[in-house]
């Protein structure tokens, strides 16, 4: 059966409705092994090379916690301004699916090592929209079924599946809000917004690499509507896997629309799983809960109880880096430039280049101009994330240097960045192999100055007169000779010098 | 030298130390023991005969090379078949693991073969010890050595039958709800549930994890610290391994003595459902332990009485989410996978085919007492029941040093008698339950046989947690007082097979 969801306009359903939204965001944490034994979580191996008895679940094996698991997880709930469980124990979550090895998942359940917290996100406008933390708990990752002979690459339709338990035992941390009110119109850019500190937190933290592209943190996301000026919370729909923030963004406001169809219509929401599809921002129903799965949950007796003493707890507060939030706001305030500005840089994934190179010695105002614009340029030409570019930031700090000892004037800037680009070397070999430093050379420079003056008496004569601006086509004329590489200031000067002008 | 089967594993690691035999001479009497009787007593489901011989030659050319042996070097060993074994069948009793042969080997099977163990091959057990006369076995049934017709306990009747009828000095067994003390005490041999987390269960198939302890099995007190001694221990494998030195079992086990001991009887164990004459040697190893110089005093632990209940819950509950794992997809049994059935299905029909009617009833039982809405009433409950229990011991134990009790209310029962009558079956372990709930240690020796019916009735020693030692000092002193009394060891009395 085909379901084709009828929308109402955003403005309409806003006008009628007040979005709930609740955010359940999975981060895989970057350990360099699973979160129960010893295997590498090393991605793109062979399929089925990372594992062994406990992550294949063979009769017998037994888990054992991964320190850095807990470590990362007591971090991340510190981070969030969450109370660290005194005591906690992992539990079993019940159900059956080939690609999870035991058929239970070990997890928490009603004792999460962190509990009770927020993170304040900024909007665009600079507006901070506080959401609240209900939990943030342990468990692992299950393996990974490829359908084949299925049109859709969905199980419907396959004629067999193919099992790969590289995934399986991963650690993950599932990071759960309270139920999101107040948004309004605003419930799907602070989805996104959400969603977005958090992943800049998390990589902060340098838990994990929190890369969506590559599953490393994928987002549900849970939304109802209610009439304006009620309590109750409407039934909500569940729309698993949005991985992206412009899909998170994209999936609340699709929920938000055809919720407010359904209920304007009359019809009632049932509690469903949907799938949202990037190609047109929709989402579409998936299994219905006809009633609520029941996972059997209970204390995990292969586990010993995670009991992190306060000591060590407050060890790890120390050495928490400066919130993402906060360190923007810094940032902004010492590169001297405007919100807006700033979430350019923020969306532009520029901040830490742009740090680094100001770290490599740059002034912060080059620095931001050289990433942000001839390098962001290319970085969208070539449709690679900034970072990726061959170019690091020592190299954009050396160049800044050499153009601040005017060795390189802005035109040859340009060429040595594209010079290492291209892989020529850094910027000092570009400089050497292109022959593009800036003549310099007051001999060299002065016969260029005076070979122009020869050629073009009347505009010299014109200068005598004290018509200044006409200086320019000589400073032009030099450059051409010197196929660019002069200062033109320092030619200017020259010229003027020569013809016994005042500048 | 005389018939080596019939010596302890403890005059087998001498006699190979010395040279008066080598290894591989009492590995092959007890294969060539096992050809000639095991198709009676069916206590084997596989016999590593070329593995046995291979680790007996190993032990020998040890010794040739002049280096020091362990204390249970060469001695043969039957390996209840829960424990999984690099290369070997394990089967758990099971079907559902038909063709499965383990890539690892437990930490148990690793530490046997680093101590010079030979294991002869993996014994019969009620699948996935589930059971308290290995009738549960998909593979039939085990004979009790003292009357073929009748049950060796379970759900380690294959190693207890195994040492019973001299095919294997020494066995493992693991206790979830007396599955090793319970067959010691119908066969007549001895069997210790030591501290929960004692013996590393990595590698050990789980029934349930929380209750599950693997232990030695021998026919004698000392044999069994021997085995103690080799198989205990931390292992950074098992998150709820004991973290602490194994207590000095086998110098206790040299040393019997309980003058001084104050041994406390629990008042709940005995009355409706004992057998007189089960009743008849208990009260006789009360009185020989006063003789020996133990104050005896009566103890009272109310709360036993809602053991069985408790671990019913407990159990099932942990095993129905331990066997999920058995789903046709990566290893064992796959029924119905001819290209017209689902995974699902195949997973269902797999289940359907390769588990036996116990493991059914157990895993629907632990399924709706951890469903939502009956949790608190059931398993929730039971745990309180656990807690309760675990007190009753700790008041005990600050008045007495350790417990005795019958090890099980009756003798050995016909095979077949209770087959049908789970309640029956179940009541088979009404004493030794407690302290799997509680995770403290219990041993179960030979006291005697009942007047009634000439078969072996057990003596059961539980000790707090981590005093595994106690169990061995009072059980050496007991056992030698016996067999002074008796004139040999209870087993001469066993009928030739």
């Amino acid at each position: 059966m085909t379901v084709t969801d009828d929308l109402v306009s955003y403005e309409d359903a806003l006008a009628s409705y007040d979005p709930v939204m609740g955010l359940e965001v999975h981060v895989e944490l970057g350990t360099r092994t699973k979160m129960f034994c010893g295997c590498s979580t090393e991605l793109g191996a062979e399929p089925n090379s990372q594992v062994c008895p406990t992550c294949l679940g063979l009769p017998g094996s037994l888990p054992v916690v991964n320190a850095v698991g807990v470590e990362s997880a007591i971090k991340i709930g510190l981070a969030l301004n969450c109370e660290i469980a005194q005591w906690c124990r992992f539990a079993r979550k019940n159900y059956f699916y080939p690609d999870m090895p035991k058929n239970f998942q070990t997890s928490q359940y009603d004792e999460p090592i962190a509990f009770n917290g927020y993170l304040d996100v900024a909007l665009e406008d600079g507006e901070v929209f506080r959401v609240e933390i209900e939990r943030a708990h342990m468990e692992e990752d299950t393996g990974k079924s490829t359908h084949i002979g299925g049109a859709t690459g969905r199980i419907h339709g396959a004629s067999h599946s193919l099992l790969d338990y590289n995934r399986a035992g991963i650690p993950l941390i599932e990071i759960v809000t309270k139920p999101i009110e107040g948004a309004g119109e605003r419930a799907p850019e602070v989805a996104r917004a959400y969603v977005a500190e958090l992943r800049e937190l998390i990589r902060a933290l340098g838990v994990s690499e929190a890369r969506m592209e590559m599953g490393q943190m994928r987002c549900d996301v849970n939304l109802s509507l209610r009439p304006h000026g009620t309590e109750k919370f409407g039934t909500r729909s569940e729309t698993k896997n949005v991985n992206s923030l412009r899909s998170v963004e994209r999936a609340a406001r699709f929920e938000i629309q055809r919720h407010a169809a359904v209920l304007s219509g009359g019809g009632t929401i049932i509690q469903e799983t949907r799938h949202f599809h990037e190609e047109d921002g929709s989402t579409t129903s998936g299994r219905i809960k006809e009633e609520a799965e029941d996972y059997r949950y209970f204390p995990e007796p292969d586990l010993v109880p995670v009991a992190p003493s306060r000591e060590w707890v407050e060890e790890l507060r120390a050495t928490l880096p400066e919130l993402p939030r906060v360190r923007r706001e810094r940032l902004r305030e010492e590169w001297g430039i405007s919100d807006h500005e700033m979430q350019s840089v923020l969306n532009a994934g520029a901040i830490d280049l742009i740090v680094a190179t100001v770290d490599a010695g740059a002034p912060a105002d080059q620095a931001r101009k050289w990433w942000m614009g001839e390098l962001a340029r290319r970085s969208n030409e070539d449709g690679v994330e900034l970072a990726a570019l061959p170019i690091t930031p020592a190299q954009v700090a050396r160049v800044c240097a050499l153009v601040a000892e005017g060795k390189l004037n802005d035109k040859l800037a340009r060429q040595v960045i594209e010079g290492v680009l291209a892989g020529e070397g850094d910027p000092d070999q570009v400089v050497d192999k292109r022959g593009l430093a800036v003549v310099s050379d007051e001999g060299a420079l002065g016969a260029a100055v005076d070979e122009a003056i020869a050629g073009n008496p009347g505009i010299a004569d014109k200068i005598r007169d004290g018509k200044v601006a006409a200086a320019g086509a000589l400073v032009g004329a030099v450059m051409k000779a010197t196929r660019g590489q002069a200062d033109a200031a320092r030619v200017r000067e020259l010229i003027l010098e020569r013809l016994g002008v005042q500048g | 030298m005389a018939d080596l089967t019939r010596l302890t594993a403890a005059q087998t690691a001498e006699a190979i130390a010395s040279g008066e035999t080598s290894a591989v001479d009492v590995a092959q009497a007890h294969l060539d023991r096992i050809d000639a009787i095991d198709e009676k007593v069916h206590a084997f489901l596989h016999v590593d005969t070329e593995g046995a011989l291979a680790a007996a030659r190993a032990v020998d050319a040890k010794r040739a090379k002049g280096e020091e042996l362990g204390p249970l070097a060469g001695v043969p060993l039957a390996l209840k078949d829960i424990f999984t074994t690099e290369g070997v069948p394990t089967t758990v009793g099971s079907k559902i693991l038909d063709g499965w042969i383990p890539p690892y080997d437990a930490t148990l099977t690793r530490r046997l073969k680093e101590a010079g163990v030979v294991i002869l091959g993996k014994t019969n057990m009620d699948e996935f010890a589930m059971g308290s006369s290995t009738e549960n076995s998909a593979f039939g049934p085990t004979g009790n050595p003292w009357d073929l017709t009748r049950i060796p306990g379970g759900s380690g009747g294959g190693s207890s039958a195994a040492l019973a009828s001299f095919q294997a000095p020494l066995a493992i067994g693991t206790d979830t709800g007396g599955s090793i003390r319970q067959p010691a005490a119908v066969t007549g041999t001895v069997g210790v549930k030591p501290t929960y987390g004692a013996v590393s269960r990595y590698g050990m198939v789980a029934f349930s994890s929380s209750l599950d302890q693997g232990g030695p099995c021998a026919r004698t007190v000392l044999d069994a610290a021997l085995l103690h001694e080799a198989i205990a221990g931390h292992d950074p494998l098992d998150s709820t391994s004991v973290d602490a030195p194994v207590p000095a079992v086998v110098e206790a086990a040299r040393n019997g003595d309980v003058r001084g001991l104050r041994v406390g009887v629990v008042k709940e164990f005995g009355g409706e459902g004992y057998q007189d004459g089960v009743m008849t040697r208990f009260h006789e190893s009360v009185e020989l332990l006063r003789e020996l110089g133990a104050e005896i005093v009566e103890v009272s632990c109310p709360s036993f009485t809602y053991a069985l209940a408790a671990y019913y819950l407990i159990a099932p509950s942990e095993c129905s989410s331990n066997l999920a794992r058995f789903d046709a997809m990566r290893y064992g049994l796959r029924v119905g996978d001819d290209g017209t059935h689902s995974a699902e299905e195949v997973t269902a029909l797999t289940r359907e085919a390769g588990f036996g009617a116990e493991v059914k009833r157990r895993i629907m039982l632990g399924t709706y007492a951890l469903s939502s809405g009956y949790y608190d009433a059931y398993y929730g409950s039971a745990q309180k029941v656990r807690t309760l229990i675990t007190r009753d011991f700790e008041r005990a134990f600050g008045d007495v040093d350790v417990l005795v009790s019958p090890t099980t209310p009756t003798t050995a029962f016909p095979i077949g008698e209770r087959a049908d009558d789970p309640m029956a079956m179940y009541l088979a372990d009404l004493c030794t339950i407690p302290s799997n709930l509680a995770g403290n240690a219990a041993m179960s020796l030979p006291c005697g046989l009942a007047p009634e019916d000439g078969l072996p009735v057990g003596l059961q020693i539980i000790a707090p947690a981590l005093a595994d030692d106690r169990l061995y000092r009072v059980g050496a002193a007991v056992e030698s007082a016996f067999i002074a009394r008796w004139g040999h060891p209870l087993l001469e009395e066993a009928p030739t097979l």
